[in-house]
Parts: C-alpha cells; structure tokens; sequence
C-alpha cells in the first residue's frame, strides 16, 4: 500500500491514537447510563468520535491521490527545539533566578533560534525588554514575579 | 426608544476616561499587530489575558475589542503598502491596493480602506446595539438540548466556511472537546485526565493552548521559512485625499460590502475573513466597466472588501455576546477572558452587567473614530515599524507569552504545558491541521458536556429528546444541511477554488 499523502497520513494516524487514548483512559471513571450520564459518558463517547474520524482521514490518505504526495517537508529542527528549550530554561530558571537573570537568558537562547546573532542587538534587546517587562509587570500591574534569584534575597 | 437608552448608558462607560484610556490602548495595539506581519490577534490576546486580573471586566474587554478591529486596519495598511497582508483578512485588500500604490495612489487606497471601514464600523455599530435584544430573549427560551445542539451548529458552521479539509477541521474541533474534558467533573467531583497531577485537576488553561498553539506555534513555523524580500512604498504616500471619482466609484462597494459583511459576521465561522473575500467577488460580479480593471487597482476592489471585513470583524460580536457562543478564536478568546472575570457568558449578561454590555458596543464606536482619525496622519510612523527585523521582534514575543503563561497562577508549570503546545501547534502546522477549530472546541467543550448530561438527565436517557424538541431539531438539521451542501460535488469544487486564490 502507498501512502498518497503524508500530511493526512500522519495527521489521520494522530487523531486516531489520540482518540483510542481518551476512550480508553475513560474507561477508569464510571460510565453511567444516558439517563444518568457519568463523568465518562461524554470523553468515551468523543474519543470514538475522534478514533472513527481519524481512520476516515487515514483512509483518505491511501486511497485519494493528491498533488505530488502532498509532503511534510523539512522540519525546522533549530528553532523548534531551541524555542521549547527557551520556553523549558524560562519555567525552571524564573522562581530561582527572579525576573532580571531569567529574561537576558531566555533572549539569548531564543534569539539563537533565528538566523542571524550579532551581540550588539541582542544586548540592547536584554536590556530594553528586562527593563521594559519589570515597569510593565512588576511595578505597572503588580504581578508577582520574582525579580532578583533568591540567592541574593535570602 | 430602548435602543437609545441603551446605547445612552453604553456611551457614558465607554467615554468614562478609563475606558477611554484602554479602548485607545486596544486600538494602538492592535493596528501595531495589524501591521506586523506574523503576529496576529489571537497571540496578542492571549499574550494580554493575564494582565487583565488587575483590570475591571469593562475595560479590559473594552481593549481586547480594540486589538481585534485594530489588527483589521492595521492589516489593510501593509496589505497596501507592502504587498503583505498583516491579517488574513486583508488577503484581498492586496490584490488592487498594492497595484493602486504601485500606481502612486497608496493615499487614496489608504483613505478609502480606512472610510469604508468607518462607514462599516458604524454600521456594525447599529446592527449589535438593535438586534442582540431580541437575540437574547431568543436564548431565554433555549433549554439545555437547545444550547446543545445550537453548539453543533456553531462548530459545524465554524469548520465548513473555514478553509482545507473538511474532515481534519472536524476532528480538530472533537479534539479540542476532548482537551477540555481533562478537569474535574462537574457533576460528581471526579478528577477526569489528570494523571494525578494537581494542577490537571482544574483543566488545562486555554491561555495555555492559545499561546503555545499560536504564539510559540507561530514563531516556530516563521522561523522555519525562508526570509521574504519587502518592497515599501514609503516615500509616495502623498495626496491623501480621494478624488470625486474614487468616492463615486467607491461609495456604492462600501455600501454592498458593509451590507454583505454584516450578514457573514454573525454566521458562525464567519467574521472578518470571509466577508471580505465574498465582498471581492461580488464586487467583481456587480461592477459591470470599473475605471481601472480588478486587479490593476480599482478602488472598488479595496473600499468593499475592507468595509466587509470590518462591518464582519463588528457583527460577530453578536453570537458571542447574546449566546456566549464563539464565533472565531478571536471571540473564543473573549469568552475566556468573560470567564476570567468571573463573568459567565451568555444571554443573561445584558441583564448581568448592562455597562459592560452595552459599554463595549458604544467603545467599538469611539474606537471606530480613532482608528481613522489616527491613523491617517500616522501612517509614516507604522511603516517604519515594518523595518523592525523579525529577529529583534520574536525574542519580545517569546519573552511575553513565558511571562503571561508563569502569571497566570504563579506557577511554572503552566510554563511547561505550553512548551508542550508548542510542539504540538508547530506538528499541526505541519500536518497541515488548522488550529482554530480546536480552540472553539476546547472553549465550548465543557459547557457542551453540561448541557448534553442535563438534557438526557431530563429526557430520561432518551435520545431523540434532541430531535422531539423543534428548535432544537431546527438547529441540528441547519447543521446537517451545512455538511451535505459542502459536500455537494459542485459546491465542494468552488470551495476549493476559492481557498487556493487565498492562498
């Protein structure tokens, strides 16, 4: 069998392993009756649903020919990776490092995710936006954010 | 004369200096994101929610509006200039105002996207203040089959105007019900999905899903393509003013359009996007000898599709608020935001909270009026802002989702739930999977589940409860109909065809 599009193929396979997981992880809660519908009444119900729609696109995939296979294409591995480990180092350095280390890290690192890194920018970015984001957060809408690493606070 | 007390109230919020303050803001924004391509409303949105728990519910609504009818002018405007749609919905605005600028006639495409939009704004203006009244009483009515089947309208609707596959959109949407059923189940207190994690127990944030979907999403995908070349016009933008002919060409389209985009607005689905692109092809239909060809730069091809859009962008507030039922993602947005402030949305907030209510309408006015008024002198200064490189721009972008998703609880693991949904929108981008419909999903999932378990609860288990009760049977029968009609061999090919000249 020849897949005639990879984009369905791949997406058709998702959304039926995402389905046969919530009907699945519904079994564990009480089913209920439709006169008494339980918590796991509507999500069994719906991973099928999702289950059944993702074999219809599946199918789709390896019968109906599309334009020249219809490809993913190249993955942009850089910036996909280096963006989720930004956002990654953001969560874990910010409640032990405070707002003032966390923001210049996060800049750095996610900057390296494009295509072009010259030091004079991204330095004139960490200042402007760590200066920028404490007025706007910290003393504008009062969030409570850590500014300084609790190292130095104690 | 109800409407005018009504929108009597509305104006006396919306000109409360506040509120004033933050519809200025709303609008500044949002034509900023406007202009800006790859950053659109939805991220934006997201990207503020946070800061709105410090914020009274009236205005910060009244600033999340302004973003969404900002971002329209401010997508029309790089449409013009620069050839780049800042907004989808601005996709058509670029096949004539490009040639018009090209021609050194940027001003005059400017004037009149900006004119119509105003006309149209003003319109839509109406339309809300008179028709979500009765639309309201309407929903008074509606039981829980009702509700239930009028949200199968709604999500139908959504997917069969939106562009792709039908099927994929679909389970997009049944996707994004099923990431709403992590939570605890509101009528037994079970923790459903949570994999014993605390935090789960509560549901995942929507700010979360919108903004590694379509924040981080979005970057990863710009990221990922190669650079484009701009060409700005910046130096010719001169003689603003149309001449007599352009208003005689261009009056009637913006009249066609804002009558066309008001109607398209309310349909679920509809909105800004399609109004305008239905208003182009009428125009070309109903313009029989246009005094530049389309496509060359007739001014009948700018002033219709952009007052659609807008008159589109002002009507779909209606089903959100009367029903409490998106529309769009930018409206899903607004419906979290509701909730945020402990708002619960749907017909009864005109009765709830009148100022806020009727204060939105009457700020879209004011925001209407300073939209034009600012942006007509200002535009050297928003294209400056295109020279702003794209590696200065997403770090920023970056920085402020991280810091939006942490304060959502003061807690880092929302932190890390969206770099998960990053990846996941960047895999749906991939796959070619829109991320729309599962926002919509995810928002009516939960409100979906309550009234499908109340309506068996109350028929007894019995099914065809949904199809004894008329309205409700109307409703799905509507939906149906949707399906089949798109189905239709001959309607499916125009379909086709008409999302491949978007793209």
């Amino acid at each position: 069998m020849k897949i005639k599009s990879q984009r369905d193929f791949w997406s058709g396979l998702m959304f039926l392993a995402i389905g046969v997981a919530f009907a699945w992880g519904a079994t564990d809660y009480s089913f209920g009756s439709s006169a008494r519908p339980g918590p796991a009444y509507f999500p069994f119900g719906l991973g099928i649903l999702l289950a059944l729609l993702g074999g219809l696109v599946l199918f789709k995939a390896l019968t109906l020919e599309s334009e020249g296979g219809d490809p993913i294409g190249a993955i942009a591995w850089r910036p996909l990776l280096i963006i989720i480990l930004a956002i990654t180092v953001f969560g874990l350095a910010l409640p032990r490092l405070g707002l003032s280390c966390t923001l210049p890290l996060t800049i750095v690192l996610s900057t390296l995710a494009g295509r072009e890194f010259h030091w004079r920018g991204v330095l004139v970015s960490c200042v402007l936006l760590t200066v920028g984001s404490w007025a706007l957060f910290i003393v504008g809408l009062k969030l409570t954010i850590p500014l300084w690493p609790i190292y130095f606070t104690g | 004369m109800d409407l005018l007390n009504n929108l009597a109230l509305g104006f006396q919020t919306a000109l409360n200096l506040q509120n004033l303050a933050y519809a200025f803001f709303g609008t500044v924004l949002g034509t900023l994101i406007g202009v800006l391509p790859g950053l659109g409303p939805v991220a934006t949105i997201a990207m503020l929610l946070p800061s709105i728990y410090t914020l009274d519910a009236t205005p910060a609504l009244i600033m999340l509006a302004g973003i969404y009818y900002g971002a329209q002018y401010g997508g029309s405007t790089t449409a013009i200039l620069i050839n780049v749609p800042g907004e989808s919905s601005s996709v058509v605005t670029a096949i004539d105002g490009y040639q018009m600028a090209r021609r050194g006639r940027a001003g005059a495409a400017l004037a009149a996207a900006g004119l119509g939009s105003f006309f149209a704004g003003c319109v839509g203006t109406i339309i809300i203040a008179a028709f979500a009244p009765p639309l309201t009483e309407l929903a008074f009515k509606f039981g829980s089959a009702e509700y239930f089947s009028l949200m199968v309208l709604g999500l139908v609707g959504a997917v069969v105007l939106a562009s792709g596959s039908l099927v994929k959109a679909i389970s997009m949407i049944v996707l994004g019900l099923l990431l709403g059923q992590v939570n605890t189940d509101v009528i037994t207190g079970a923790a459903r999905f949570s994999f014993d994690i605390p935090e789960l127990t509560d549901g995942i944030g929507f700010v979360v899903i919108a903004m590694g979907i379509f924040g981080f999403g979005e970057i990863i995908a710009n990221l990922g393509q190669p650079e484009e070349q701009r060409e700005v016009f910046t130096k010719e933008v001169k003689g603003l003013w149309p001449t007599r002919e352009d208003f005689q060409d261009a009056w009637p389209s913006v009249l066609r359009g804002t009558a066309l985009g008001s109607i398209l607005g309310v349909l679920p689905g509809g909105g800004a996007l399609l109004a305008s692109f239905a208003s182009y092809t009428l125009e070309k239909k109903v313009v029989r000898n246009p005094r530049v060809p389309f496509g060359k730069g007739a001014i009948q091809g700018v002033a219709g599709p952009e007052s659609a859009n807008n008159a589109g962008a002002q009507t779909s507030f209606i089903p959100m608020l009367t029903l409490g039922i998106p529309p769009n993602a930018v409206m899903a947005l607004m419906v979290g935001a509701m909730t945020i402030k402990g708002i619960q949305p749907g017909p009864q907030v005109m009765t709830s909270n009148p100022e806020l209510f009727w204060g939105l309408i009457a700020s879209m006015w004011i925001g209407n009026l300073m939209l034009i008024v600012l942006n007509l002198p200002l535009i050297g200064i928003w294209i400056k802002l295109l020279t702003v490189p794209y590696r200065f721009l997403f770090p920023a972008i970056v920085v402020f989702c991280c810091i939006g998703t942490y304060s959502l609880n003061n807690n880092n693991f929302d932190v890390f739930m969206t770099a998960g949904f990053a990846l996941l929108g960047y895999i749906f981008y991939k796959l070619s999977c829109e991320p729309a419909p599962l926002l919509l999903g995810f928002i009516l999932g939960p409100m979906m589940e309550e009234n499908l378990r109340r309506a068996l609860l109350l028929a007894r288990g019995d099914w065809s409860t949904f199809l004894t009760r008329p309205l409700s049977a109307g409703l799905l029968i509507a939906a149906a109909l949707m399906i089949v009609v798109v189905m239709l061999p001959s309607i499916k090919h125009k379909r086709e065809e008409a999302f491949q000249e978007e793209a």
